[in-house]
């Protein structure tokens, strides 16, 4: 830049009640792109330049009301829709309750809203290479100064004229200011070097931090959730016993109560022989329907039919109805309860023998209702 | 007396300084070197804060068995500390948005700093339930994000609420400070003389230039801002309320408890602001800004909001009889009478009676003695949240689990910790930024805005 670019031309005025006379007689003389800067608000500075009222109040209300729809709308999809449960006894729409959240989510995206409009769309900050910006009018405003400032794209300007019309305004200090290098800046200086550099540093800092945080500190001593404790696990170690481990083998030749050790563990084929010791009466098959609904249902589905409740967070089991479990003796799927599948888990610990035979029971119902024998029509 | 014409408002910044010297006068701490006073205060609110981080250390090491809180009391200091911080926060929004839509110009000089206090003391009170938890370290389960356990937040819970309260309420007061904030930041961008200083204050000032385009849509949004700030600030203790009075334990279910806490928080707001405000009006000069009248004007309010509270205290007796339910009654006369009378007297002696000797003129202008009113304010209200909490509680519907709550060495040394890191927070902002609003005050300065002689 060679030549300089004339931005605008500013005078300084010493008492509010100058400055008021003069924003009158500018905007009555007929100039549109000026500015008064002023140390703070003046009362009868907007009717004096003719501004029409500010509108931030919409931007306030548009985003205050979808503050409030959102947040109904997610805790209404959230709490009845996505994962409903009676909480109290409570309705799953308890609307009142809702209240107090819908409220603090209007407030809070309205004032957001509000100062980011304000600040970024209707101001255009930030913005440190304004042409008036550092200059010594804007020093004399900032503290104690009514300063104007007449713009040279308006339709009106032409730079004597306007000197001369300042002078009879008034004012003092009359300077011209012009664009700046600065005041070039266009978006592609986002590219500039400093500041990619600023970015590229905060982006590894910020995932340093966070993996570090997640992976390592969130594992030291006090964050070690409740994993270290004084207990005696079965790998560790232990002082108590002469043989050094924390683990016990079962008094030689006993077993405990109820206990009866699972003889086919190793031997599916072998647990084929295993016969129902239950009577089908109504009683074991109630029991079976209780536990299957517990304990087999959230994979296999309350009919059987493998279509599981876990929303894909374990793979779906096969259908229950399949020709080959049909096909298997009861002490077959026995032994799928007692030792568990490919990924299904044993079921030994939470089901003792006789559910296990009284789940099997009603398993075998389950099976009988999609595939009725002929002898059922009678 | 009869003297003082009434047609004319007084001014609120005595003397007349002119624009340039309240400039310099407010941006003098920021603009000189901490003196030996200083640094002795900030050591000292340090080593307070140090004795907090000694105890929350070794309550994250050996776990939260250090503290009191034990059945049937689960709920001890953190919660009473909690309640008792955010309350505090209450009197800076009060000042910036409530008394600015009463158009109460005496709150120009002091908004500032008092929203500064709202925000420190919203940090020190975040701090109690985060630590109540026992796993501070996982506060996002407190927000509703998905996530992979498939749940979401019980949203008809009112600590769930508190949740969404105090944040919003510490977002907003955030915000609301910083645009506040602004036009200063540009005032000490221009007067800045060193680089570094220019461009911390360049950044963070956006690029303000003064402009009545600009001004015109920052007093509206002003307005706005404090128009929400006010159902805001009665929400957020009212929902703090809710944590008890949602729950059916006796001395806690009542429908009073919204206006009651209000009224509680404001009250021992205004005293901390009261008590902290006469130390900088001394020091840092401000006594023309932060007159003696302003002082009076919040002894005033701490007189209607204590009378406030003193007729809660009387209502909760009355409906507890009135009730006729046999627990209640109980629990009232227990507070009064039983094992914690002595912390229901000192809050009676220090929030009932006390303020009421600022019916007099001359307790209300006296810095010495209202200053002393204040502490034992803030000591009794403190030990309001301290019966509410505990005496409920440590004797409910059961008797066979009646137990005496007693705070341990590790409690008083996070109480004190949290008055640490209030003060230190407090002392680095008047050292950092501006504690009076200068462009607000330059507004109301006398001869500051146009006569409009000829209109
Ligand atoms: C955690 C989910 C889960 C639960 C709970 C569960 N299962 Fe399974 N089950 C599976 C999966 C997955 C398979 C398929 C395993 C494989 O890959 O062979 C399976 C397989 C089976 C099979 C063999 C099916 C075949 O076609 O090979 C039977 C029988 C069975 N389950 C019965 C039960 C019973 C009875 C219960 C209740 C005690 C139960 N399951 C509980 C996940 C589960």
């Amino acid at each position: 830049m060679s030549e300089k670019v004339l931005y605008a031309l500013t005078g300084l005025f010493e008492t509010p009640d100058q400055i008021i006379d003069a924003a009158e007689k500018t905007s009555d003389g007929g100039y549109k792109k000026y500015d008064v800067n002023t140390p703070y608000p003046l009362h009868g500075m907007n009717q004096a330049m003719k501004l029409p009222p500010s509108k931030l109040g919409y931007a306030a209300l548009v985003f205050g009301l979808s503050g409030t729809v959102s947040a109904l709308a997610l805790m209404y999809w959230m709490a009845v829709i996505d994962y409903a449960h009676v909480i109290g006894g409570k309705p799953y729409f308890p609307l009142p309750a809702f209240v107090p959240v819908m409220f603090e989510v209007t407030v809070l995206s309205a004032a957001i809203a509000t100062v980011f409009t304000m600040l970024f769309v209707v101001f255009k900050f930030p913005n440190n290479s304004h042409p008036l910006h550092d200059t010594e009018y804007m020093k004399s405003v900032s503290r104690d100064k009514y300063g104007i400032c007449i713009l040279a794209e308006d339709e009106k300007f032409d730079e004597n004229g306007t000197l001369k019309f300042l002078e009879e305004l008034g004012a003092t200090n009359i300077t011209h200011q012009y664009f700046t290098e600065d005041s070039y800046a266009t978006w592609w200086s986002v590219l500039d070097k400093k500041f990619a550099g600023i970015l590229a540093v905060t982006a590894i800092a910020t995932s340093l931090v966070v993996y570090i945080g997640l992976n390592k500190v969130l594992y030291m001593q006090p964050f070690s959730w409740m994993m270290e404790q004084e207990k005696l696990n079965p790998q560790k170690g232990s002082v108590l016993f002469a043989d050094g481990f924390s683990m016990r083998n079962p008094v030689q030749g006993t077993i405990a109560r109820g206990d009866l050790p699972y003889e086919y563990a190793v031997d599916p084929e072998g647990a084929s022989k295993l016969v129902n010791p239950l009577p089908i009466t109504e009683a074991n098959l109630q029991l079976g329907k209780v536990k299957y609904d517990i304990y087999c249902s959230p994979c296999h589905g309350f009919m059987g039919e493998g279509d599981s409740r876990l929303r894909g967070q374990f793979p779906n089991p096969p259908s229950l109805h399949s020709e080959k479990v049909r096909d298997w003796t009861d002490g077959r799927i026995y032994h799928v309860i007692a030792m568990g599948q490919n990924v299904m888990p044993s079921y030994s610990s939470q089901l003792s023998r006789n559910e296990k035979w009284a789940t099997i029971l009603y398993v075998r119902a389950l099976q009988r209702s999609l595939n009725a024998k002929e002898s059922d029509l009678q | 007396m009869s003297t003082v014409d009434y047609s004319q408002e007084l001014s609120v910044v005595e003397g007349r300084p002119s624009l340039r010297e309240l400039d310099d006068l407010i941006s003098k701490p920021l603009e000189s070197k901490p003196d030996k006073k200083f640094f002795i205060a900030i050591s000292f609110t340090g080593l307070m804060l140090l004795t907090g981080i000694t105890a929350l250390g070794a309550s994250f090491i050996y776990g939260t068995g250090l503290w009191g809180n034990n059945n049937p009391v689960g709920w001890g200091f953190p919660i009473v500390n909690f309640v008792f911080w955010v309350g505090i926060g209450h009197a800076g929004t009060l000042i910036s948005a409530i008394l600015f839509l009463f158009r109460q110009k005496w709150r120009t000089g002091i908004a500032r700093f008092a929203e500064g206090m709202t925000i420190f003391a919203v940090i020190t009170a975040a701090m109690f339930p985060l630590i109540h938890t026992g796993r501070p370290w996982l506060p996002l389960y407190l927000a509703p994000y998905p996530n992979q356990h498939s749940i979401w937040p019980n949203f008809i819970s009112p600590l769930l609420w508190d949740v969404f309260a105090v944040s919003t309420y510490f977002i907003v007061s955030l915000i609301f400070w910083y645009v506040g904030l602004i036009p200063d930041l540009a005032v000490l961008r221009d007067k800045a003389g060193t680089k570094v200083k220019k461009t911390i204050y360049s950044i963070f000032s956006l690029g303000w230039r003064f402009s009545n385009r600009h001004w015109q849509h920052y007093e509206m949004m002003y307005l706005i801002l404090a128009g929400f700030a006010t159902p805001l600030v009665l929400s957020v203790h009212t929902i703090v309320s809710y944590d008890f009075a949602v729950s059916i334990m006796p001395g806690w279910h009542a429908t009073i408890f919204p206006p009651y806490f209000v009224a509680g928080a404001v009250f021992s707001g205004f005293a901390m602001v009261q008590n902290v405000l006469i130390f900088i009006r001394k020091i840092f000069n401000y006594e023309h800004i932060i007159t003696l009248k302003v002082l009076e004007n919040m002894n005033k309010i701490i007189l209607l909001t204590g009378s406030l509270v003193g007729y809660a205290y009387a209502m909760e007796f009355f409906i507890a009889w009135y009730s006729g339910v046999q627990a209640e009654q109980f629990t009232f006369i227990n507070r009064a009478f039983g094992p914690y009378a002595w912390a229901y007297w000192i809050m009676i002696s220090c929030n009932v009676i006390s303020p009421q000797l600022f019916w007099f003129k001359k307790i209300r202008t006296s810095i010495p003695i209202m200053f002393v009113l204040g502490v034992l304010v803030n000591v009794g209200m403190w030990f309001e949240r301290f019966v509410i909490t505990v005496t409920s509680l440590s004797r409910d519907y059961l008797p066979s689990s009646w137990a005496y709550y007693t705070p341990t060495i590790t409690d008083f040394g996070i109480l004190i910790g949290s008055f640490g890191l209030f003060f230190t927070l407090l002392l680095i902002f008047t050292k950092t930024l501006p504690v009076i609003s200068i462009a607000e005050v330059k507004a109301v300065v006398d001869g500051a805005q146009p006569t409009h002689k000829d209109h």
